[in-house]
C-alpha cells in the first residue's frame, strides 16, 4: 500500500516535470524550425518555396521515421538539403513539423472551379505542364498545391520576379558572333552552358564561344497578372492552383 | 607469325617491367622520390608535399591531344576521395568506405582487392570515404573508417596485422592516407564532431606496434593543458585527418590539426584550446613536439586547419630560407619557417568575415558579429571553408602555390551539444544564405606573398585537388565533372574533359610502358589519361 502511494506521488511529483521537458522540447523544436526550415517552409510551416507542412498528412513522411529521415537527408533531386542536426535536434524538429498539421489551414478564397476557366483563358500552357499537356519553361504544375502555399502563389502571379523557383534562372547571352538570346538556364559548369529560349529552343555554348553572361536572378519570364486578373478571377486562379494535388 | 610476334611482347613487358605486383618501396626510394617521377610513391608525390612533377611529356603544346586511356570503377558510390599510389608497374587505389585495391598499369584490371566488412554503427561526419594509402616495403597500409590500420601484402592483398587505433564507438574513425616514414608508419584520426580527443600516431611498420601517440590536446601536467577550461579537454577535438609532410634534413614531421570540439561553442571550452587548429612540427622518433603554430586559437567556426604543408625552399626578403606554407581553410594563406615556426606572412586569398585581420605575429582579431549566437551569424566563408582537404601545389617553374577556393557563405544558430560518446558534438546548425550563388576559383599565389598572379572561376566551389608538371600545367576538377589542364604561367585552360561525375579528388601522374599518364577519381570511376600512342 505504501509502495503504491509512493508510486502514486511519484507519477504527480513528475508530471509537471514531463509537461516541462516536451514544452521545452517543442520550444527547440520551434526555433531550429524558424531558423533551419522556415526561409523556404515559411515561418509557420504553410509553405513558401518549399512545401506546405501545415498539413494533417505530409506526402513524403508518411511516418515519424519518414519525416525525421527527410529532415536528416533531405530530399535527393529537391530543393530539400540534408543537416547537420543531432538526433535530438531532429527529433525536436519532427515534433514540433507535426504540431503544424494541427494549426487550422489557410482560408483560401475564390473559387477553384472558375479558377480553372480563369487558367484555361490564360496563356499558362505556353510555359507551364498541368496533366500531361503545356510547355516546359516553367515549373509543373501537377502538384504546385501541395508543394507551395496560397500566399506564395499569389505572390507568384502578381509579382513573379520577387521569388523566382530554383532551376529557372533567367540567361541574357550575347554570344562571340555578336547576337543576344535569352532564355532559361537548363545547366551550366565552369566551361559550358546549356539553356532554352522563350520560343523552347535549347542551346548550348561553349563559355569561350560567348561574350557575355548575364545571369538575371531577379527576373522572369512569367509576366506580372496584376494588371490583367481581377481581385475576384485572381482569388479563384489562387483556389485552383492550391487544390492541385497531384497524385 | 602470330606466334613470334606475342613472344616478343611477353619478353619487352617482362624484361622492362620485372616485379609486377611485387613491390618493394624502400624509405630510401620515397626519400628520393622526386627522382623517380615515373612512380607516385607518397600522398603528395614528395615528403616535401608540393604534389608537382618533374614529368614533361604532356606539356603546354601537346595536353590538347590528352585522352582517356582507361578507367577503372569503384563499387561504391560514396565520394571517391582517392590519391593513387603509383610503383613497379601497380596502381594502389582505396574505394570507399576502407576498401583497396591493387590494378595491373599496363591494362587498368584488378591484381587484388581487400573489402573490409565495416560496422554498421561507424559515424563519420563527412561520408564514409578514404584518401589512399601509404607503400613501404612489401606492404600496403590502410586506415579504416572503423579506427584501424591494416597492413596489407603488397602482392597479393592479404592481411599481415590490423590494429585498432581507437574506438570507432566514441567517434573515431580514419579516412587519412597514413604516411610511411622511416620504418613507421604514421596515422591521424578524424572525430572533430564527435567530442574526441585527438592525437597522431605512429606504428612500427612490420609489426603494427605504437612507437608513440601525440594526443593534440594535452592532458593534465602537459604543456598547453591549461588552454582548456575545466574538463573539456576530454572532448577537445583536434584530430588530424589529412597527410602530413616530412623535411628529412631538419628531420621534422609536420601535420594540421582540426578544430576544437564542440565546434561552435565556445564557452564551455574558454582559453586558446592547444593544439587545435594548428601546424605541428614533430620529432618523428619520438612524437615529440618541437614547435607549434596555432592559426586559430579558440576557434568557433569549424575552420579545421587540416590542410597540406608545403615545404619549399627560397630565399624571403634576402636570406635563404626554410618555409612551409599553408593555404588555410580560414581564408588566410600563411608563409611560417618551418625550422621554427615563426610566423613570416598572412595574407587573404578569399573571402572571409570572421576576421578582422591578423596582429604581427599571425594571431587573427577575430569579428564578434560572426560568433554564432541564438539569432544566427552570417560568416564567410562557412565551415566547409575556403580550401579544405584536398591538396595545393605548388610548382617550382613558375613559383606560384596554386589553390582551389571555395566562396560560400552560411548563417550559424548556437545550439545546445550534449556529449555523448559517438554522437554529434557541434553546437550549432547551419543555414546557407538564401539566394546566394556560392562561387569556386582556382587561384595562382605568389608563394612568397599570397598576392594573386591570376584565376580560373569555375562555377560550384571545389572539391578537387591540384597538381602541377614540368610541362608547364596545371591540373584541377570541378563539382560539375570538368577536369581540365591550365597553363600554370596565365591560367589559360588548354585541355578539358567532362568525367560525367563529380570531383573529390587529387589528381597524380605517372610513366607506364614509357607514357607519361594522368589520373584522377571522379564520380565513382578512376580515369587514366595520355596522349595517343
Amino acid at each position: 500500500m505504501i509502495r503504491w502511494l509512493l508510486l502514486v506521488g511519484l507519477c504527480f511529483q513528475s508530471l509537471p516535470a514531463v509537461v516541462a521537458a516536451q514544452s521545452a522540447e517543442m520550444e527547440q523544436g520551434k526555433r531550429l524550425f524558424e531558423s533551419q526550415c522556415g526561409s523556404c517552409h515559411g515561418p509557420l510551416g504553410n509553405g513558401g518555396r518549399g512545401a506546405n507542412l501545415a498539413q494533417p498528412q505530409l506526402r513524403r513522411a508518411t511516418d515519424d521515421q519518414a519525416l525525421r529521415n527527410i529532415i536528416r537527408r533531405g530530399i535527393p533531386g529537391t530543393e530539400m538539403p540534408s543537416s547537420f542536426l543531432t538526433p535530438t535536434q531532429v527529433s525536436s524538429i519532427a515534433g514540433y513539423v507535426k504540431t503544424l498539421g494541427r494549426v487550422q489551414s489557410e482560408a483560401v478564397p475564390g473559387n477553384a472551379i472558375r479558377g480553372q476557366a480563369t487558367y484555361a483563358s490564360l496563356d499558362c500552357v505556353a510555359c507551364h505542364t498541368l496533366g500531361g499537356e503545356g510547355g516546359i519553361l516553367g515549373p509543373i504544375l501537377d502538384d504546385i498545391g501541395a508543394r507551395r502555399s496560397a500566399a506564395h502563389l499569389r505572390q507568384a502571379l502578381i509579382e513573379p520576379e520577387a521569388s523566382v523557383p530554383s532551376g529557372f534562372l533567367q540567361l541574357r547571352v550575347v554570344t562571340n558572333d555578336g547576337r543576344t538570346l535569352t532564355g532559361v538556364r537548363v545547366n551550366e559548369d565552369g566551361f559550358s552552358v546549356q539553356f532554352r529560349d522563350f520560343a523552347g529552343e535549347l542551346h548550348s555554348f561553349w563559355k569561350d564561344e560567348i561574350d557575355s553572361l548575364d545571369k538575371q536572378w531577379q527576373r522572369s519570364p512569367m509576366v506580372s497578372y496584376e494588371a490583367i486578373l481581377t481581385a475576384g478571377q485572381t482569388d479563384d486562379l489562387v483556389a485552383y492552383l492550391v487544390s492541385l494535388k497531384g497524385s | 607469325m602470330k606466334t613470334r610476334v606475342l613472344l616478343l611482347v611477353t619478353a619487352a613487358c617482362c624484361s622492362a617491367r620485372p616485379q609486377p605486383a611485387e613491390a618493394q618501396v624502400s624509405y630510401e626510394r620515397i626519400l628520393d622520390a622526386a627522382s623517380e617521377p615515373e612512380s607516385w610513391l607518397t600522398y603528395s608525390g614528395t615528403y616535401g608535399a608540393q604534389r608537382y612533377s618533374t614529368l614533361d611529356q604532356i606539356d603546354r603544346d601537346n595536353v590538347d591531344r590528352l585522352q582517356a586511356d582507361w578507367i577503372y570503377q569503384a563499387r561504391s558510390l560514396q565520394k571517391f576521395e582517392v590519391s593513387p599510389l603509383v610503383a613497379d608497374g601497380v596502381m594502389y587505389i582505396t574505394e570507399a568506405p576502407s576498401d583497396a585495391t591493387a590494378l595491373d598499369l599496363r591494362t587498368g584490371r584488378p591484381l587484388w582487392s581487400y573489402r573490409r566488412p565495416i560496422p554498421p554503427d561507424i559515424v563519420t561526419c563527412c561520408g564514409q570515404v578514404n584518401r589512399g594509402v601509404a607503400l613501404l616495403g612489401d606492404q600496403v597500409f590502410l586506415g579504416t573508417v572503423d579506427a584501424h590500420l591494416v597492413a596489407l601484402d603488397a602482392s597479393t592483398g592479404r592481411v599481415n596485422w590490423d590494429i585498432e587505433v581507437a574506438e570507432h564507438t566514441e567517434g573515431y574513425a580514419i579516412t587519412v592516407a597514413p604516411l610511411a616514414l622511416k620504418d613507421m608508419i604514421i596515422v591521424g584520426i578524424s572525430g572533430g564532431e564527435y567530442g574526441i580527443r585527438g592525437f597522431l600516431d605512429a606504428y612500427d611498420a612490420r609489426t603494427g606496434e605504437r612507437r608513440w601517440r601525440f594526443w593534440t590536446v594535452p592532458g593534465p601536467g602537459e604543456p598547453g593543458h591549461d588552454t582548456w577550461s575545466g574538463d573539456s579537454w576530454e572532448r577537445g577535438g583536434a584530430p588530424t585527418w589529412v597527410t602530413g609532410a616530412y623535411d628529412p634534413e631538419l628531420d621534422l614531421l609536420y601535420w594540421g590539426t582540426g578544430n576544437p570540439g564542440p565546434d561552435f561553442i565556445g564557452e564551455v571550452r574558454e582559453g586558446d584550446n592547444l593544439y587545435s587548429e594548428s601546424l605541428l612540427a614533430l620529432d618523428p622518433d619520438t612524437g615529440e613536439l618541437k614547435w607549434h603554430f596555432q592559426f586559430i586559437p579558440h576557434d568557433v567556426h569549424d575552420y579545421d586547419s587540416t590542410q597540406i604543408p608545403v615545404l619549399l625552399d627560397a630565399e624571403f626578403e634576402g636570406e635563404p630560407r626554410k618555409l612551409v606554407v599553408f593555404p588555410n581553410r580560414n581564408g588566410f594563406y600563411y608563409v611560417l619557417d618551418r625550422a621554427t615556426g615563426e610566423f613570416l606572412v598572412g595574407k587573404q586569398f578569399a573571402r572571409q568575415t570572421w576576421a578582422l585581420g591578423l596582429d604581427g605575429n599571425g594571431r587573427p582579431i577575430e569579428d564578434p558579429e560572426s560568433v554564432p549566437d541564438l539569432d544566427g551569424a552570417l560568416v564567410y566563408p562557412d565551415d566547409d571553408g575556403a580550401a579544405n582537404w584536398y591538396s595545393p601545389t605548388f610548382s617550382p617553374q613558375t613559383n606560384l602555390i596554386y589553390q582551389n577556393v571555395r566562396e560560400k557563405g552560411a548563417t550559424y544558430f548556437l545550439a545546445d551539444a550534449t556529449y555523448e560518446p559517438g554522437r554529434i558534438y557541434m553546437g550549432a546548425s547551419r543555414r546557407a544564405v538564401p539566394g546566394e550563388d556560392p562561387r569556386g576559383f582556382l587561384r595562382a599565389l605568389n608563394a612568397l606573398t599570397g598576392d594573386l598572379v591570376w584565376e580560373i572561376e569555375v562555377f560550384s566551389p571545389p572539391w578537387a585537388g591540384l597538381m602541377s608538371t614540368a610541362g608547364g600545367l596545371v591540373f584541377s576538377g570541378t563539382m560539375e565533372g570538368d577536369f581540365f589542364a591550365a597553363d600554370a604561367y596565365t591560367g589559360d585552360v588548354l585541355w578539358r574533359f567532362q568525367t560525367g561525375g563529380a570531383i573529390y579528388a587529387n589528381p597524380i601522374t605517372y610513366i607506364s610502358e614509357g607514357r607519361q599518364f594522368i589520373a584522377i577519381a571522379a564520380g565513382s570511376a578512376l580515369f587514366n589519361f595520355a596522349l595517343p600512342k
